[in-house]
């Protein structure tokens, strides 16, 4: 399995998108460090770019990595190893360098020019956004044969966590103003990664405004840690289910 | 005869004495009624009361007299009524802790409670489980000072006021701590009085809340996390000068909330991380000036009832939505106030930006309707829609403008 892992790692590497991605996010970080004068102005920005970038790269360099190994994932499934093992090195291998980059692209300005808690939470909630966006394309990936429909799903995926849902409740809100819609929406949240990813990034820096839900339930939820550990739970389920659901199709997939 | 004029003299000696005020001083130790000590006392008469436990109620002081505790005395009222009622000129009370009044909205117990008097000074006391700490009523003249009021109660019906007035003028209200009561300072009818440098956190329902009092200021206090923060109504001529108003967190939580306020100056304030920093409502003729707002959820709810209000050289940063409105008519200034979610540009280099700044954005518009819409702030979509209502404006007021915002925050020290 580590070795497995080992020559995924090194054939990412090899594919100098890891630098390039990397060097990508230094750049944002930088400018954007330059630009703003105060380091909740930078987490704003920072997570602006975050929340759109992140799950993009991390779903078409998924399925793209996913295709470009083939073969090399035909010759393992050859040999007398484990399939799931196969799989996950591969994925474990994805979201690492995604991962690293994220670290090493963000961390390392904040090390430079400092950091809050908020600025924390985003280098978490970045790295959970690769992660689950990986599973979704390393799902798209194993239910297609062809990689450019693959591509298609996984952006397909994107599109619709990043804009159209969020469309779609703003839509549900609009028209059904006339109803206590607190629980509602905060349930219909739940059903997106990126919009949960959203949420913690709003607890840190719009609490005061998020206060304003009616109800003692909200306030609990929001100003306690209830809130931020149901939230990373849901989002580990984001996690694990498409993974999983991937995991099983690849395991019985006829290359 | 003789005999009777050096009586004469004597009575009017001892007459003069006691007005000129070679006052005697009368101590009271552990297990005396102060009471009784009180009655005895000619007015004038300095009580000192020794360290102990008193576990009396109802003492009632209807002349002048100077009451101090030596190493906080605990009057112990047991529950039962008020502790120590006053209705007379010039009295001193200072350095006593009194505990357990009774609790009963019938007759608003209360630590001490003073009626119809005059000049007196309530000092360094430390006041606990009250149900109202200090409660004036047709008073004028009085000092409270460097008070602690402190209740456990755990809900809003079971304690009064930390500190009521009702129908007083001519105060002054400094250096007391409040927390844990209805409302922290409550004046009703009060004018001419002076609240500074008080601290008042969390109560359960607002930290100051007066209503029909003309004429005060309210200076370098401090209003923390009180169940609904600040709230005002009905006054004019109302001075605010550098309070701070923070973690007012809740859906119907403010700052402070201004209703029918006018002919006012709220100058120098700081509203920090409030759910609403300032709701206005019916308010008219307030300056606003040099007051910082950051890190509200809404720094500002101006309602369309306000008028000829001027906002001038205010800093507002970090605010989740800068401003809402419920109506599109605007009849109050603002101008010359550093905004940070400001992107404008400054050619000619004077300071001051050459595009207009509008303070409310399309979403704060549709979160005053739709107060759930707030969970999809920041979202992608949500930042589109507010772009493209900067660009071509539909649904926010187009009145409401800073046409000369300041490229940089001042500096308030």
């Amino acid at each position: 399995m580590l070795k497995l892992l080992k020559y995924a790692l090194y054939d990412i590497l090899k594919s100098r998108f890891a630098i390039i991605y990397t060097a990508f996010l230094i750049l944002v970080a930088v400018s954007i460090y330059q630009v703003s004068d105060d380091l909740s102005k930078v987490s704003l920005s920072l997570m602006n770019v975050m929340i759109m970038v992140v799950p993009l790269i991390s779903a078409v360099f998924a399925t793209t990595h996913f295709y470009n190994n083939l073969e090399f994932i035909e010759l393992m499934l050859a040999q007398p190893v484990k399939r799931s093992q196969v799989f996950l090195s591969q994925l474990f291998a994805v979201i690492f360098m995604l991962s690293l980059s994220l670290l090493l692209g963000f961390g390392l300005p904040m090390l430079l020019w400092g950091a809050d808690s908020s600025l924390i939470t985003l280098l978490a909630v970045g790295m959970i956004l690769s992660a689950v966006f990986t599973g979704f394309a390393f799902l798209a990936s194993v239910l297609t044969r062809d990689k450019a429909r693959a591509i298609g799903i996984s952006l397909a995926l994107w599109i619709y966590f990043s804009l159209v849902y969020d469309g779609l409740v703003l839509y549900i809100i609009y028209s059904f103003a006339d109803y206590p819609l607190e629980k509602a929406t905060l349930g219909l949240v739940m059903l997106n990664p990126v919009d949960l990813g959203r949420i913690l990034m709003l607890m840190q820096l719009d609490i005061s405004a998020l206060m304003g839900y009616t109800g003692a339930f909200f306030k609990q939820f929001f100003s306690s840690g209830i809130g931020m550990l149901v939230i990373l739970m849901v989002l580990s389920i984001w996690l694990v289910v498409p993974i999983g659901l991937s995991g099983r199709v690849f395991k019985k997939k006829d290359f | 005869m003789k005999r009777t004029i050096v009586l004469f003299f004597c009575s009017i000696l001892w007459l003069i004495s006691t007005q000129v005020g070679f006052a005697d001083v009368i101590r009271i130790a552990s297990g005396q009624s102060i009471q009784e000590a009180v009655d005895r006392a000619l007015p004038g008469d300095t009580l000192r009361v020794s360290a102990g436990t008193y576990p009396q109620s109802g003492i009632v002081i209807r002349k002048p007299l100077v009451l101090i505790g030596e190493d906080y005395p605990v009057l112990d009222g047991e529950m039962k009524g008020n502790i120590l009622v006053i209705a007379a000129e010039n009295v001193t009370i200072q350095g006593f802790k009194i505990i357990n009044t009774g609790k009963s909205n019938m007759d608003d117990s209360a630590a001490i409670k003073f009626f119809d008097s005059k000049n007196c000074v309530i000092k360094d006391n430390i006041l606990e489980n009250a149900f109202f700490g200090l409660h004036f009523s047709n008073s004028s003249g009085m000092t409270i000072s460097g008070n602690q009021i402190h209740s456990d109660a755990l809900r809003e019906f079971e304690v009064g006021n930390g500190i009521h007035l009702w129908k007083c003028k001519d105060s002054f209200i400094t250096n007391n701590q409040i927390s844990g009561h209805r409302d922290g300072i409550y004046l009703e009818f009060v004018t001419n009085t002076e609240a500074a440098e008080n601290l008042v956190q969390k109560n359960m329902r607002y930290g100051l809340h007066f209503m029909f009092s003309h004429d005060n200021s309210y200076i370098r206090n401090t209003f923390k996390n009180n169940g609904a923060g600040v709230a005002v109504m009905y006054t004019k001529n109302v001075m605010m000068k550098e309070n701070r108003f923070e973690e007012n967190w809740g859906s119907s939580a403010y700052g402070i909330l201004l209703k029918d306020i006018s002919d006012s100056e709220i100058v120098g304030n700081i509203f920090l991380k409030n759910t609403i920093g300032i709701y206005m409502e019916g308010s008219s003729r307030i300056e606003f000036t040099g007051n910082t707002f950051q890190q509200n959820g809404w720094a500002l709810k101006l309602m369309a009832s306000c008028d000829q209000n001027t906002f001038k050289a205010n800093n507002f940063t970090q605010n989740t939505f800068d401003m809402s409105s419920n109506g599109s008519v605007v009849l109050n200034t603002i101008t010359e106030n550093y905004w940070d979610k400001y992107e404008g540009y400054d050619l000619n280099k004077d300071l001051i930006g050459d595009v207009p700044y509008r303070p409310i954005n399309l979403y704060s518009v549709i979160v005053e309707k739709i107060p759930a819409a707030v969970m999809l702030w920041r979202s992608f979509m949500v930042t589109l829609l507010d772009r493209m209502e900067k660009i071509l404006p539909t649904m926010t007021p187009d009145q409401m403008i800073d046409q000369s915002p300041k490229m940089k925050p001042y500096d308030f020290g």
